[in-house]
């Protein structure tokens, strides 16, 4: 499980998160939704250290992400994480993006990393381009490479970060099939996105953010069909 | 024009003059290697060094980026003979190319990283790879393809440069050119061979980093 | 070797009175480095330009310009120096180097020149052609203002090297400064005051130069 206890974040005099509560059990799939700047991607980052928070606690299967002691490398072993750029390693084959951590974090030998790897890269459809090198794929295959070299970690838990804003339309479908291909693979996720429409279809629960501040929490169908405060109802409005 | 060309003295002497472009090579490549050690350490310090580390890497840089190459040579040459530390030619010029190599190649080398984007360490970091396993294994691969031509420039910078060792008694191939042709008063003739071998080394060095760079990037 | 009562003395041997020499040593410097980097980009445009927009002068044209830069410019100095007495043209040693100095400026040059040119964007260029402008208006209004922005830095590093590769042109005996700091090294045995007044002044020339360059080409950036 996920724990946001009370959570602040700043960047200099801005506050970008206030006072965050938040429980993502496992097997979940939580989506969060709201307006650029209010604070979603940050969250997202302060789960798995990349930011610091400056109040509250982030508890990840009970262990205090933010805590001096806590060993960050064990940690985002089990956090999973997909950026918006995807950040394909472009000097390395599809591959080797895969295999590489597995084999250098988690002492893998060769053989298992690559089988592992092929595994993951043909559960999101990349099976053909195994030798292929990133630059050469479209932006919606890249994406799912990083989804792939992301799943080969294994991790319990995947955080997403508007994974499909970059991608030019024709692109999305495939990487929202992925993450759909997921939830049904039982992997708890928290998903940033601006897809509401799969928000709604694919997720237990809806989180919408509104200026640093969880605005409204509720199912996923309740929360877009008939939200409860006018802030959200403003929101959908000028999206849907 | 009555001037006669007299190619046997030249002609004779080619071995030497061979001889003494391996020793060019050399030169160039031993200053080479150490600058990229040297390179790669000032910029790392100018990068993410601390405050002390930072001034003594920029002082370096910017000595050897504004001053003339052959000062520095002579800095290595007067200025620690007045120590008593009188250096061989051959160290004189190692030692001046190698601190001018370093300096430049630690401002590609500097570039070179602060060209990669932030967000490739954050995803390397994401997989729960370390600081260390992240810059050798994703970082610096990446800085290597960026700086491969700047540094390619700079090796064949180094062998023009080498030339500079006839002004301090170093007998690589201008040094040696230099000798023979004072012997024999063929001074355009010799000049002009020589001028012909440096174009060729260059042009090898060029061709060689070429058909290298397509084995290293297949990307 | 002279010393007034007035002498001013840093270490034994090196005087005030050396000054003035060094001086007049550095004058000669900037003279022949001015006077080839002026004509020599002068040059290097033009020969820019025309790798740019002819094949025949990129394998002819580029492969000469090509010789200069793949040979040392002290054996160029010295090769051309001594073809002039076959000729039976007796050649000084100040017009030597200011020849073969400028020419391997406009090699240089050549190179940065094209660049600048082919950094301007094709669109802009095809907008001022379907205004109705000719091929030398678009070159002039459009392409060199442009261009010339993004050689800036490109060119300010050629300018400086070859004010610092002047210091070569002291092998055919011209005073410039390397050679006069060479002597005075010699005479007064105090290398590292002289080898420290001289670095010092090319510093104070190229430093200042590159950093504003630097500052400039930044502000362009967000252009």
């Amino acid at each position: 499980m996920i724990k946001l206890q009370s959570v602040d974040k700043s960047f200099g005099d801005l506050r970008v998160l206030k006072g965050i509560d938040l429980r993502v059990e496992k097997g979940e799939v939580l989506s969060v939704i709201g307006a650029s700047g209010s604070g979603k991607s940050t969250m997202l980052y302060c789960i798995n250290a990349l930011e610091k928070i400056q109040g509250g606690k982030i508890l990840v299967d009970g262990i205090d992400v933010h805590c001096a002691d806590t060993n960050v490398n064990k940690l985002r072993r089990e956090i999973g994480m997909v950026f918006q750029q995807w950040n394909s390693f472009p000097h390395l084959s599809v591959m080797d993006n895969v295999a590489l951590a597995p084999q250098i974090v988690l002492g893998k030998s060769k053989d298992e990393a690559y089988s592992l790897a092929e595994k993951h890269l043909k559960h999101v459809g990349l099976g053909d381009k195994l030798q292929t090198y990133p630059t050469r794929m479209s932006g919606g295959q890249q994406q799912r490479l990083a989804i792939a070299r992301a799943l080969a970690m294994e991790p319990s838990y995947m955080l997403f970060d508007e994974v499909t804003s970059a991608l030019d339309p024709e692109l999305v479908g495939e990487v929202l099939d992925t993450l759909r291909l997921l939830r049904e693979d039982g992997m708890t996720m928290i998903v940033v996105t601006h897809e509401i429409n799969f928000a709604r279809d694919v997720s237990d629960r809806i989180a919408f953010f509104h200026q640093g501040v969880i605005e409204e929490l509720a199912p996923a169908k309740d929360l877009v069909n008939n939200p409860q405060r006018e802030r959200t109802q403003q929101f959908l409005s000028k999206v849907l | 024009m009555d001037y006669t060309f007299h190619w046997r003295p030249v002609i004779k002497a080619l071995p030497d003059l061979f001889n003494a472009a391996l020793i060019t090579l050399e030169a160039a490549i031993l200053s080479m290697a150490i600058g990229i050690i040297i390179g790669l350490a000032l910029a790392m310090m100018r990068l993410y060094g601390n405050k002390t580390m930072y001034i003594f890497a920029t002082v370096w840089v910017e000595l050897a980026r504004n001053t003339p190459a052959l000062l520095q040579l002579f800095f290595f040459g007067f200025g620690l003979g007045a120590f008593g530390w009188h250096l061989s030619p051959f160290m004189i010029v190692l030692c001046g190319l190698a601190f001018n190599n370093a300096g430049y190649l630690a401002e590609n080398f500097r570039g070179g990283f602060q060209a990669i984007p932030k967000a490739q360490y954050n995803a390397a970091r994401c997989l729960g790879m370390s600081a260390s396993q992240t810059y050798l294994r994703i970082i610096i691969p990446q800085v290597f393809k960026l700086v491969y031509y700047p540094m390619t420039n700079q090796m064949v910078w180094a062998v023009l440069m080498s030339s500079l060792g006839m002004l301090v008694g170093f007998r690589e191939l201008s040094g040696e050119t230099q000798f023979l042709a004072s012997n024999t008063f063929r001074l355009f003739e010799f000049f002009l061979v020589a001028a012909v071998f440096y174009y060729v080394l260059v042009k090898a060095i060029l061709v060689a980093a070429h058909l290298l760079s397509r084995r290293l990037f297949t990307y | 070797m002279s010393e007034s009562a007035s002498t001013i003395q840093f270490f034994t041997g090196f005087s005030v009175n050396d000054l003035p020499f060094l001086a007049q040593a550095a004058g000669g410097t900037l003279l022949i480095s001015i006077i080839s980097i002026s004509i020599g980009s002068i040059l290097g445009c033009l020969f820019g330009w025309a790798l740019y927009a002819s094949r025949y002068a990129r394998y002819i044209l580029g492969s000469i310009l090509d010789i200069f830069r793949s040979v040392p410019l002290i054996i160029q100095l010295l090769l051309f120096f001594n073809f002039f007495p076959i000729l039976g043209i007796p050649l000084e040693p100040f017009a030597a180097g200011c020849i073969v100095l400028t020419v391997y400026t406009s090699a240089l040059v050549a190179q940065v020149a094209r660049g600048g040119i082919e950094a301007v964007p094709e669109s802009m260029r095809r907008a001022s052609r379907s205004l109705g402008m000719s091929y030398f208006q678009d070159m002039r209004y459009v392409v060199w203002p442009i261009g010339a922005r993004a050689m800036l830095p490109a060119w300010t590093g050629v300018a400086l090297g070859v004010l610092k590769d002047s210091a070569l042109v002291s092998v055919l005996g011209y005073l410039e400064l390397l050679r006069a700091s060479q002597i005075l090294i010699t005479r007064t045995q105090e290398p590292f005051i002289i080898l420290a007044i001289v670095g010092a002044f090319y510093f104070a020339l190229s430093y200042p130069i590159g950093k504003i360059t630097a500052r400039l080409e930044q502000r362009w950036q967000y252009d």
